[in-house]
């Protein structure tokens, strides 16, 4: 891997030029694909007045993009990037690249509380009433998701936290959630079900900036957090005799690695559900277009926000005017594409 | 010849490692191969031991081609530890030494007398008897490498293929190991093709040496004409001494540093 | 087959065959309660009569045509997830393992919906043979994948994590398709919920052979797994065919999940834990692992599906939240009380 040391006034980092070029080519990328989301809508626009009427206020659509379509596009960009780089930090805790919030509890506590509180208000007013929906069901999720988080590391944590063991309890409870969830799904009307299965495949229909700003605000707290930690996540990648003599204070790092990762997906969730797939499949794709050996967090979080945001795009238009939620298309957007660096990079192996 | 690489072209993906490699091992030697990191030990000893298939060439065992017979069948003349093996944990060292028996069970003769006598000897050989119900990665490092050689064992080939088996070990648990290599030998003739790192332990419990850089056999024959002063600065680019072991009268190789 | 190893051993074969007994055993009382409880109890004598020389009777006809089919395929689904589930972490050495893992679950789910959509399918027999189908496909395509320029077979992280990728893929088209269908989404959430109820004696043929291929698939896998789990290299020392074990665990695998999965929906979560249980007293010898994994699934199964009859009269609470309520809080504790065993 072609890598130099910048160095500027006794800092130094180590610049690594593939991730740079993945984290530019992929900000450009997002951008573009949050322009093309903007377009679609009862006004339609073109890609150049997306941009010119987001900067000129005294145009008339400019209203529209700054209160409607601008959240949204956002939304979409920020909870891929909180969702990917949650995964890509339990990826390396538990060095298991089949590991993902689900195994915090985060997403599938959120999941449950939510369809508990569809069925629930479902059966009392006979449909789910516009304040649930819009204030309720991110309330619900975020106690939910942090609930199911706090049970798992309170079952986990004895003595420190180790990762086999976190994956471990993690099974156990998701799969309590899950089924619980199923269940409750089998018990109201067809209709909630329907209704709740949008909200917990993830949707970012009618997303406001009362959605956005959790999000941005986690993001920008945690990920210079989670930066400075990298440091410890690339020692954790060994094995735990190894780590503790690299000096690592191993049991603070990962509780507070963890901490974090509990916090993006957790605030990411209640904005837009638990959107599917993205924290699995990103820190997997970035690594591969990255190549390198464990998650990279940035990248991945880019990964995550551009695999959202085109999610979105496709979820808009494919059966327009039927708009799908976004998390039913993730998974058919980076699905492929994680098989296709799959293949690819097995034959340049072999 | 009991084991033969007639111009074999060893390599991962395009990236080619040994190209046009000849290399013969005689019946009853202990042959050690050496040479500076990545100069492509490693992967000659998988492909004599066919774990490495050759993108050219061919490796002959008993004069037969190996790639023509059958996996199990090779598993019943030869066997080839690989370079620090790994094991699930919590698997005792009579289950791991038990697990050397695979070649000669079918599903239908899972465990025979021959497979009991056979774990028992190899625990016995090893001196691993009173550790046979221990977890392995309750072993120390020693132990552990003379378990992984026990199933080596069990798996009663009469050629042995071993890679590096003195890694991690410290001096006095590499001479154990070595010693028990060497008492194979000694006790029904085994073949024994091992890579070292240590020069001067080489020296002393090799019939033959193979160096190698780059890919290529650069010298072989008895550790005396291998390891002289220009051949050590040819393969490693290093100057050094060569002097008479005072033990084994092998040649002792002496690194000449720039610091003292 | 099983009882022939480790004679080297007396003590850890006592122990072994002695917890074989005792799960046996487990098996046997979970059947015997399948049977007699229910809506209503059925005294052990008249259970036998039903049995042995039925009259009509109500137990009669309650036991022979409701309880012996139910219990039977628990037993069958029970033994098949539980297998599946030690196949699969065996081979990819991966504890988040499922036997769904490999696309088999989210397969059959996509098919079975499909099949209501666009061809109008309405029996309980004909969403089977469509989920059957749609998970041997999705298994076939993801090891197909796996293999794509590899020699020597797929490695469990390329097999894995194409499986999560074609789970996730069909499970989103599946979401797609019920979101847009109010009456397969009606069939898709009991489905989803899992259960082995009203399922009647015809599911029960329709889905024997396919177990039974999968569970001889997985006896003749046993060895050939405990030698890849000392790694690649020395497997292949030991004589083992790679390419050939691999395919066999995954053809094993798939048989066993698709077949249980169609019959009585996603409870594959049973075959996540189950082995980590089986694991604690067998150790890691797959020819231990298999057999008690199998015989603790299809007792789990029964246990969890006879509390569910009985727990919220007059209704029945499905065997997959039994399962989750009681199974769950259970291997928890395990894992919490004792240093796991890892893969």
């Amino acid at each position: 891997m072609t890598s130099y040391a910048l160095r500027i006034a006794g800092l130094s980092w180590q610049v690594r030029l593939r991730g740079l070029a993945v984290t530019f080519g992929g900000l450009v990328l997002l951008v573009l694909l949050m322009a093309l989301n903007m377009r679609i809508g009862d006004l339609p626009m073109t890609v150049g007045e997306v941009f010119t009427d987001t900067f000129d206020a005294s145009s008339p659509a400019h209203f529209v993009i700054m209160e409607l379509r601008l959240p949204r596009a956002l939304t979409g960009a920020l909870v891929g990037a909180a969702l990917a780089l949650s995964g890509a930090i339990i990826q390396s805790i538990a060095r298991n690249p089949l590991a993902s919030p689900e195994i915090l509890g985060v997403t599938t506590g959120a999941s449950v509380t939510v369809v508990a509180g569809v069925v629930v208000s479902g059966g009392v007013h006979g449909g789910v009433s516009g304040l649930l929906s819009s204030v309720g069901m991110p309330a619900l999720a975020l106690l939910g998701g942090l609930l199911g988080a706090v049970i798992v590391y309170g079952l986990a944590w004895r003595r420190g936290l180790d990762g086999y063991r976190l994956v471990l309890v993690g099974i156990g409870v998701a799969a309590v959630f899950t089924n619980v969830k199923y269940w409750l799904m089998t018990v109201g009307d067809v209709n909630d079900t329907a209704q709740a299965m949008v909200w917990i495949s993830g949707s970012l229909h009618g997303r406001g900036w009362e959605h956005v700003i959790p999000v941005a605000l986690a993001l920008a707290v945690l990920i210079p957090l989670t930066l400075l930690g990298t440091r410890s996540l690339n020692a954790l990648r060994f094995s735990d005799d190894t780590v503790t003599a690299l000096g690592v204070r191993m049991n603070l790092s990962r509780a507070l690695m963890i901490l974090a990762a509990v916090l993006l997906a957790a605030v990411a969730t209640a904005s837009a559900g638990p959107v599917a797939f993205v924290a699995l499949a990103s820190p997997q794709i970035a690594l591969r277009l990255i190549r390198s050996a464990q998650p990279p967090l940035l990248s991945s979080a880019i990964v995550g926000a551009v695999l959202t945001a085109g999610a979105d795009l496709l979820a808009r238009t494919a059966f327009s005017p039927i708009e799908l939620p976004v998390g039913v298309v993730t998974a058919v957007l980076g699905a492929p594409y994680l098989i296709y660096l799959l293949t690819r990079i097995r034959k340049g192996r072999t | 010849m009991r084991l033969q690489a007639v111009d074999v072209k060893l390599g991962y993906g395009d990236r080619v490692i040994v190209d046009g490699l000849d290399l013969g091992v005689e019946a009853g030697t202990v042959t050690t191969i050496i040479g500076p990191n990545g100069c492509g030990k490693s992967t000659l000893l998988r492909a004599l031991g066919r774990l490495l298939k050759p993108s050219g060439g061919e490796v002959l065992l008993d004069g037969k081609k190996i790639s023509t017979i059958a996996t199990k069948e090779v598993a019943r003349i030869l066997t080839v530890l690989p370079q620090s093996p790994s094991a699930p944990e919590g698997l005792t060292v009579a289950d791991l030494v038990a697990r050397g028996r695979h070649p000669h069970q079918t599903w239908y003769r899972q465990w025979s007398s021959d497979d009991e006598k056979a774990v028992g000897v190899a625990l016995n050989m090893t001196g691993l008897s009173d550790l046979a119900e221990r977890p392995l990665d309750e072993l120390s490092g020693g132990q552990r490498q003379r378990a992984w050689i026990s199933m080596a064992l069990a798996q009663g080939t009469d050629l042995l293929l071993l890679d590096e088996p003195t890694t991690f070990l410290d001096l006095a648990h590499q001479v154990e190991v070595l010693e028990l290599v060497r008492d194979l030998h000694a006790q029904a003739g085994r073949t024994i093709v091992m890579v070292l790192h240590d020069l001067n332990l080489a020296a002393r419990y090799a019939d033959r040496l193979v160096a190698m850089r780059d890919g290529s056999v650069v010298a072989a024959g008895t550790p005396h004409e291998v390891l002289t002063e220009d051949l050590i600065r040819e393969v490693f680019d290093l100057d050094s001494k060569v002097i008479t072991d005072p033990v084994a009268g092998t040649p002792l190789v002496v690194p000449i540093g720039s610091h003292r | 087959m099983v009882a022939t190893t480790a004679v080297k051993l007396p003590q850890l074969r006592h122990r072994r065959l002695t917890w074989l007994i005792g799960l046996t055993g487990v098996l046997v009382l979970a059947i015997v309660l399948s049977i007699t409880i229910g809506a209503k109890a059925v005294p052990l004598t008249d259970a036998w009569h039903a049995l042995t020389s039925p009259t009509g009777t109500e137990s009669d006809i309650i036991i022979r045509s409701l309880r012996l089919p139910r219990t039977a395929l628990g037993i069958l689904a029970g033994i098949a997830l539980g297998v599946a589930g030690a196949l699969m972490q065996g081979h990819t050495r991966n504890p988040l393992a499922d036997p769904g893992l490999l696309g088999v679950t989210q397969g059959a789910a996509f098919a079975m919906v499909a099949s209501i959509i666009f061809l109008g399918t309405t029996s309980l027999l004909g969403f089977i043979w469509f989920g059957l189908a749609g998970a041997l496909v999705a298994s076939v395509g993801v090891f197909a994948l796996g293999m794509v320029g590899g020699r020597g077979g797929p490695t469990p992280v390329t097999l894995a994590l194409a499986g999560t990728a074609v789970s996730a893929f069909l499970y989103a088209l599946t979401s797609a398709m019920v979101l847009l269908d109010e009456q397969a989404m009606d069939v898709f959430r009991f489905w989803q919920s899992g259960s082995i109820a009203a399922r009647g004696t015809e599911v029960i043929w329709q889905v024997l052979p396919f177990i039974a291929a999968g569970l001889l698939l997985a006896l003749l896998n046993a060895s050939g797994l405990n030698a890849l789990s000392l790694g690649e290299d020395v497997a292949r020392n030991l004589g083992q065919n790679i390419a050939l074990t691999r395919a066999v665990g995954v053809a094993s695998v798939t048989l066993l999940t698709g077949a249980a999965v169609a019959a009585c929906g996603s409870l594959s979560f049973i075959g996540l834990i189950v082995p980590h249980l089986a694991r604690r007293v067998s150790g890691t010898d797959h020819r231990w692992l298999l057999p008690y994994s199998g015989l603790i699934g299809a007792a789990l199964l029964l246990l969890g599906d006879v509390i569910g009859r009985v727990v919220a009269p007059p209704g029945e609470l499905e065997v997959g939240v039994v399962l989750a309520l009681l199974g769950a809080p259970f291997f928890v504790a395990l894992v919490r009380r004792r240093k796991p065993v890892r893969l």
